[in-house]
């Protein structure tokens, strides 16, 4: 076949046929990449540079130690969240997720570890394979369905917790207890999950068909449907997947806590998204790592951690920060994007 | 190979096909054809599982099938490729290409050598060379559409239907493209071609079915089908009908002596225009010429402020407008309506009368506050001008036909009074008698004074319809007809000329 | 052709849904009204209906912004930071009178609304993201500038939360005048048109020459200031500045008020009417649960589906 072709002649095609000079990357255009893939990992290394220079509490065991271990749980809801936006779509119900996760592991731990831990994981679970469902079958708007069920998820937060006036406490001694407690190699067990999860998602992401349908989905979802990718059946899976993470997240943090918090877990929405797209993923879908997330949500942590330790600043400032600090990637992406886009 | 017998469609209110019969066979080139709306696409989407059929079959290999999904009519090996690219941007080419059908190694994971060897491989056969590890958006369309190719035919694919797919391509990649459809057909696919150029018709194709308003009027071999008699069996109208008339409604010339209204000198627009200047006179229609990607569009909108320019001047009357903003130049009295008219055009949910007014508003209020009456008086002044076919003017104009939504459109600008009309593709995808009226309008506006600038594929409604045609090559004025040299000839001559100098691609 | 079939089509069903997306809060509200005359307590009094209307004034003002700012085909997710922003610079500049105390905070609400209107209509952000970021900054501004809780005592205030004309609490006609003021701007105005036009399509808007960074601007302007005012609002109902606690998921009773109202998400409609109706249904629903001893749980859950529901009825003709 291939030699009958080439006795037909056929024409060359390039892929320049305006002939306005090859469309190589120019050196500002492979900047802009470099700051999208890079830019979080940078500014993080210098975020840290600068803390450990100016303060001698921040490159201390204990300090670092800390600080991995609170930016496991967000880092876990974060890496659910990265699939969602991915696919172009947001996931709102995270933390209502991650504190009913959180009491629900702590109810369960009662009856016995593989109940602490297994109980968040189907109900949150089952919460985000709803919204995906109400998303991706019946067409709703995924902030506005995610939003509900933020709603919808505190409320029976409350409901089972007797409008939030009982705490269930974790048994001290169980597995489940080690799980957010125990340490190995002198790193805490959330931390090494949340280190084994990431892997794992990165390769899903990357290497994996679901990986290629999640990119595709959130390039193109119509083309996408057109070449056979199960569209509604990839959204339905990423809302679940962050339910699950959310709701691990939450169960981790309990048994962390050794109790459920049932006033955790508000704005830590905002945080999640605030860190994947820190860490580069695209808000409008089709492009992003996992890798970045972690990044994001590290270089969230190591700017909580610094308001901290300049005493005389409110640690309200954070939020201003954050908030601050989400506007300026935003802007920058859009902006590399539309600049990219006119090339 | 693939058919349908007695297959109906109807969507609530309109009845997209009834009682089709077609038979596509195997190691054969066949042409569908057919004006806008004639069921072409909803014929395409039965067949490759978008739509469900109300009433008759589809059989494939001889047994009837019932393919519910576009997924599992390409599994059977039924792969179409669709008129606007449709691939993932973002994704890399090789990624596009084996999307779905990635090869896989080790626990299932993607082998990113062997997909890239292999998209490499694919692309190559076909006749194309790019990096397939690059961002699809980073190609130019046409390369895209041959990604789009490839990835129809790499699938084992024994039916390939092509939608149009010649629209977004240069005269060397349709070349290429042919070579691939004839290899096809050696290799015994069945294809079904959906095209509007006659020229490409009786190339490629072996046999053609026409549609008409959902039915099929014919169906046989291509060769020995005269031209005139498939335009005319397309059309609904009789040949001598289509012979004597012409296809158009315009009566031809104007008489424009007077100074030049509009000016543009020196236009640029990185990588689009280079340095187009052209002048309108007050009652003349002055023709784009071009073909696609030749920066005609891009000039109608540089000169409306809807681009942003380089470098470059517009005046108005001898009065400068600022570049870059639709407002200026609107306050300057130019109007441009817009090629895509469903996207930039029509505000679909709002009325006629909303639509008609919307331009027009500062003009019509006062002090920020709607004058209703004034409106009124306006909306009723030009739906009866323009004969615009509506329920009333609290219609949405979304629910109205093309031809009634691009005279909304024209009534928009007409309202603001305009001294510069600028019309891109002002009939495409209107119905014959809709065509006609904007037709004749577009000639009547220009005896009442108005200067206009007309832009159109249709090389027939350029040429009949224009005084002067300025034609236009990779971004650079390349020729001006004038006179006597305003024919069809003229212009193919124009285009097949190179550049006129200052173009270094 | 398609879009044709599909707009000409579906008649029955579309009519029906139609009536439905129109007519549906109204029914909504008098089902809940007659459940109430027939089923709860003391519901019938005069008492009871000022409670009502005074508890719905802020949520009211807050709508109206974001019917315009849906309308847009936008969203603003910061009204609830706003009014908590609001309520802090209320209580700092108190000493220098209530009036310039208020004057100050609806300022606070503008410069909000200038960055989402500026992040929206130059920068080209997607108004979840834009208005997202200055959701979190503004709720940390407003703790930043009022760390805790603070008891109002200025009697210029009391007289706001608790004083009437005619036995109509000032907040209601406030809350009132507001809304017949945006009805008003909305469908007599130029500005009102070419919200419309932008939100139903922004390229036709563009190239129809309508100033659409403007009106964006303008729109987050209006949504900020309007939270502002309801910040206010609250805290005079209140007689504190909380700003840890006012307006958390104010954007969410919001949106919730403006959707239930008819106002499709897709953007180029704003109901006003109906988005008072919407703030109205919700604020009964919660005093049913209420009142029939339901516990606040089972409130955000009910809310959470009515929700899902007015979404569900007022999903729009299709994607973009």
């Amino acid at each position: 076949m291939t030699a009958h072709t080439e006795e037909a002649g056929m024409p060359v095609a390039t892929d320049d046929p305006a002939g306005d000079g090859p469309p190589r990357a120019s050196r500002s255009d492979r900047l802009g990449a470099f700051a999208q893939q890079h830019g979080a990992l940078v500014t993080l290394v210098i975020a840290m540079v600068a803390a450990s220079l100016s303060f001698d509490t921040f490159l201390t065991g204990d300090n670092l130690e800390n600080m991995a271990l609170s930016s496991a749980f967000l880092a876990v809801v974060a890496l659910g969240m990265t699939f969602v936006i991915v696919t172009g779509g947001i996931d709102l119900s995270v933390g209502s997720l991650f504190a009913l996760g959180g009491v629900l592991a702590a109810w369960g731990s009662q009856y016995g570890s593989a109940v602490a831990l297994l109980l968040p994981l189907a109900v949150c679970g089952l919460i985000g394979l709803v919204n995906g469902l109400l998303i991706a079958r019946v067409r709703l708007a995924p902030f506005i369905v995610t939003l509900a069920a933020m709603l919808g998820a505190r409320g029976l937060l409350l409901a089972i917790t007797d409008e939030g006036s009982t705490t269930y406490l974790v048994d001290k001694h169980s597995f489940f207890a080690t799980l957010g407690q125990g340490s190995l190699l002198g790193v805490g067990v959330p931390v090494w999950i949340t280190v084994a999860l990431f892997v794992l998602g990165a390769v899903v992401l990357r290497r994996s068909r679901f990986g290629q349908y999640v990119y595709a989905v959130g390039g193109n979802e119509d083309a996408g449907a057109l070449m056979g990718v199960p569209v509604a059946g990839t959204k339905v899976a990423v809302y679940t997947l962050s339910g699950l993470c959310a709701g691990l997240a939450g169960a981790l943090n309990a048994a962390w806590l050794v109790s459920g918090v049932t006033i955790l877990g508000s704005g830590m929405e905002l945080e999640a998204i605030s860190a994947v797209v820190i860490g580069g993923t695209l808000l409008s879908g089709g492009f992003g790592f996992i890798s970045g997330s972690l990044v994001g949500v590290l270089l969230l942590k190591v700017i909580q951690n610094v308001i901290n330790q300049i005493g005389s600043l409110d640690s309200a400032y954070q939020q201003v920060v954050s908030g601050a600090f989400l506007a300026v990637v935003v802007v920058a992406q859009t902006w590399l994007g539309r600049r990219r886009r006119v090339l | 190979m693939l058919s349908v017998t007695k297959l109906s469609k109807t969507f609530p209110g309109v009845r997209a096909l009834s009682d089709v019969d077609f038979t596509a066979h195997a190691g054969q080139v066949h042409a569908l054809v057919g004006e806008n709306g004639a069921g072409k696409s909803t014929l395409i989407k039965v067949l490759t599982g978008v739509y469900r059929p109300d009433a008759g079959e589809v059989s494939y290999d001889g047994a009837p099938v019932r393919f519910a999904t576009p997924l599992q009519a390409q599994q059977a090996g039924i792969s179409t490729i669709y008129q606007e690219v449709n691939l993932v941007p973002l994704m890399s080419v090789a990624r596009n290409l084996f999307l779905g059908r990635e090869p896989r190694g080790r626990l299932g994971l993607i082998d990113f050598g062997r997909l890239h060897r292999e998209a490499d491989e694919a692309l190559r056969r076909l006749g194309i060379r790019v990096d397939v590890r690059r961002p699809l958006r980073e190609l130019g369309v046409g390369a895209q559409q041959m990604v789009a190719l490839a990835r129809a035919v790499a699938v084992d694919a024994r039916v390939v239907i092509m939608d149009e797919p010649t629209s977004s391509l240069e005269p060397r990649e349709v070349a290429t493209l042919f070579g691939v459809i004839r290899m096809l057909r050696e290799r015994g696919v069945a294809v079904i071609y959906v095209s509007h150029r006659m020229d490409e018709l009786y190339e490629i194709c072996d046999a053609v079915t026409v549609l008409r308003d959902g039915r099929v009027v014919h169906t046989g071999p291509l060769a020995g089908l005269d031209r005139l008699r498939l335009v005319s069996m397309m059309l609904g109208r009789e040949i001598g009908e289509v012979r004597t008339e012409g296809l158009t409604k315009f009566s031809g010339s104007h008489t424009a002596t007077a100074e030049p209204v509009l000016r543009a000198d020196n236009l640029t627009v990185r990588h689009r225009l280079n340095d187009v200047s052209l002048a309108l006179r007050p009652g003349e229609v002055v023709g784009l010429g071009g073909l696609l990607g030749s920066g005609r569009s891009e000039t109608a909108k540089a000169i409306a402020g809807a681009l942003p320019t380089d470098a470059g001047r517009v005046s108005v009357a001898g009065t400068p407008v600022r570049t870059g903003s639709t407002a200026a130049a609107i306050r300057a009295g130019i109007s441009l309506l817009p090629e895509d008219r469903k996207a930039e055009g029509i505000v679909p949910g709002l009325s006629v009368r909303e639509n008609i007014a919307l331009a027009a508003l500062p003009a019509l209020s006062r002090f920020g506050l709607v004058d209703d009456s004034r409106i009124d008086r306006v909306v009723e002044t030009f739906m009866k001008r323009l004969r615009i076919k509506a329920a009333g003017p609290h219609q949405k104009v979304g629910e109205l036909s093309g031809g009634n939504q691009q005279k909304v459109l024209l009534a928009r600008w007409l309202a603001l009074h305009p001294k510069v009309l600028l019309l891109d593709e002002p009939t495409r995808g209107i119905d014959v008698g809709a065509k006609a009226e904007v037709q004749a309008l577009i000639d009547e506006l220009a005896d009442d004074g108005l200067a206009v600038l007309l832009i159109s594929s249709d090389t027939e409604e350029l040429i009949e319809g224009s005084d002067r045609v300025i034609v236009l090559k990779e971004g650079v004025v390349v020729r001006e007809l004038t006179g006597d040299d305003v024919t069809e000839d003229g212009l193919m001559r124009a285009l097949a000329s190179a550049p006129a100098g200052g173009h270094d691609g | 052709m398609a879009d044709l079939a599909l707009a000409r089509g579906t008649l029955d069903r579309a009519r029906l849904l139609r009536l439905l997306q129109e007519y549906g809060v109204y029914a909504g509200v008098a089902v809940l009204l007659l459940f109430n005359f027939a089923f709860t307590p003391y519901f019938l009094s005069t008492e009871n209906f000022r409670t009502q209307a005074v508890q719905v004034a802020p949520v009211l003002v807050v709508a109206l912004g974001m019917a315009l700012a849906i309308g847009t085909e936008g969203v603003d997710l910061s009204v609830g930071s706003v009014m908590a922003l609001s309520t802090s610079l209320l209580s700092l500049y108190l000493g220098y009178g209530p009036w310039i105390a208020a004057l100050i905070a609806v300022l606070g609400g503008i410069v909000v609304g200038v960055a989402n209107g500026a992040l929206v209509a130059f920068v080209g952000v997607q108004p979840i993201v834009a208005t997202l970021a200055l959701m979190v900054a503004g709720r940390g501004l407003a703790l930043v500038l009022l760390p805790q809780l603070k008891d109002v005592r200025d009697p210029g205030m009391a007289a706001l939360g608790s004083g009437d004309v005619l036995g109509v609490p000032y907040l209601v006609l406030i809350a009132a005048a507001l809304a017949l003021l945006v009805a008003f701007v909305v469908r007599r105005t130029t500005f009102g048109r070419q919200v419309l036009a932008i939100g139903d399509s922004r390229p036709a808007a563009r190239l129809a020459g309508l100033p659409v960074s403007r009106v964006l601007v303008v729109v987050y302007v209006c949504s900020g200031a309007l939270a502002a005012v309801a910040g206010i609002l609250a805290t005079a109902r209140l007689s504190a500045s909380d700003p840890t606690s006012l307006g958390t998921l104010m954007e969410l009773s919001a949106i919730t008020a403006v959707v239930v109202g008819g106002t499709p998400l897709s953007g180029g409609r704003v109901r006003i009417g109906g988005t008072v109706a919407g703030a109205v249904l919700i604020q009964l629903l919660t005093t049913t649960l209420i009142k029939h001893d339901l516990p606040p749980s089972w409130t955000q859950i009910a809310q959470a589906v009515v929700i899902v529901l007015a979404v569900y009825a007022a999903r729009e003709r299709g994607r973009r």
